[in-house]
């Protein structure tokens, strides 16, 4: 299992966390490569299908990341984002996947630093989960 | 509208581990407006599912469709041409979709995936509480448009029992006594003295007790 990199999709709000990996760019600070950014106007946008559906499709993890509790530029689509986010985690636990698999996180446009902070060890926390379960059953299954 | 909710995924699993491959059939009416049976939801169960079963090691093909109102023959008549490759039709559906896609489709299995509730409104984004009991006989005319039957944990007429408590129903601080709420609405109205006709013990034939219910309307037959 030592040589799994998990692939972790992160749906990022264009307004905070999108703009965060991009400081942490331009800051040269580095986070794992299979961490994938996916720009969403807000994360009150994200719906609770595009995180199965990244799991589905073969992502490890799923990380939402949107403005600090109370700076959403639409007013509470973080909120929002946050009480899907949970929902999909009761789903994910109840079909054996793992709601853990799936986090809300927070971060302002110029916490780059933090950003990259938070997706390594979000990453490092999937590697120790290891791979999405359903690419072994579906192994098991061919 | 009928609310419900959909059922604990365990005993989804369980209803769908004879098959491998279904249709989720999903209903733009009431579960959708109370989020429980409609497209999003059928793509939602449906990813669920293929995701779980994947991970049991045994793949599910699970396809999805959503009916204009799954209650009604005309539109469950949609499954026909694509029914047969199936092994089960689950729906999303309230129980009266489902009876009516069980009685199109007789040789195929019909499994519901959703808890019909009640017949109720929005309070707010996300709440849905009951409002109605279907007990054919309406007399919201005479209680402030509030309903004794549907409302009142008692389903008693003519003011509350002992249990009401500054307004609250005794089974819950979080239930309101629909008397209560019935002679603010009457004061508000200025017909408080609706409140002191007695209404008769209720006739429960026209509602569940007398049986199955039908409406026949010979006018609108074709």
């Amino acid at each position: 299992m030592s040589d799994f990199e998990p692939v972790v999709v992160v749906f990022a709000c264009d307004y905070c966390a999108y703009t965060a990996a991009d400081v942490a760019g331009r800051m040269n600070l580095s986070y794992p490569t299979g961490v994938r950014i996916l720009r969403v106007p807000c994360t009150g946008k994200v719906e609770p299908l595009y995180i199965m559906q990244a799991l589905q499709k073969g992502a490890d993890g799923v990380m939402v990341a949107g403005c600090l509790v109370g700076d959403c530029h639409f007013k509470n689509g973080n909120l929002r984002a946050a009480a899907r986010v949970k929902r999909v985690q009761t789903m994910l636990d109840d079909i054996g996947i793992g709601g853990e698999r799936v986090a809300m996180v927070n971060v302002s446009a110029g916490q780059g630093a933090k950003f990259a902070e938070i997706a390594t060890e979000f990453s490092k926390k999937i590697g120790e989960m290891g791979p999405n379960p359903i690419k072994q059953g579906a192994k098991a299954a061919a | 509208m009928i609310t419900a909710e959909r059922k604990p995924m365990e005993e989804i699993f369980r209803s769908v581990e004879p098959f491998g491959k279904i249709l989720l059939v999903g209903c733009n009416e009431c579960v959708t407006v109370c989020h429980a049976g409609g497209r999003k939801e059928v793509a939602m169960l449906a990813s669920a599912l293929r995701m779980g079963r994947l991970k049991q090691g045994a793949p599910l093909t699970v396809d999805e469709m959503t009916l204009e109102r799954q209650c009604d023959p005309e539109y469950a008549e949609e499954l026909a041409l694509v029914v047969d490759q199936y092994d089960a039709v689950c729906s999303m559906a309230c129980g009266c979709g489902v009876q009516t896609v069980a009685e199109r489709y007789q040789g195929l299995p019909v499994m519901p995936m959703v808890n019909t509730a009640f017949m109720g409104s929005s309070e707010k984004n996300g709440v849905w509480a009951e409002r109605c009991a279907g007990c054919g006989n309406c007399v919201l005319g005479m209680t402030g448009g509030i309903c004794p039957i549907a409302r009142c944990s008692k389903r008693i007429f003519n003011g509350p029992c002992g249990g009401s408590s500054k307004g609250k129903c005794e089974i819950s601080p979080d239930v309101d006594c629909a008397w209560q709420l019935i002679w603010d609405r009457l004061k508000q109205l200025g017909q408080t003295e609706l409140y002191s006709q007695i209404m008769a013990p209720k006739d429960w034939r026209s509602a569940r007790d007398g049986g199955p219910r039908r409406i026949v309307r010979e006018d609108m037959a074709i």
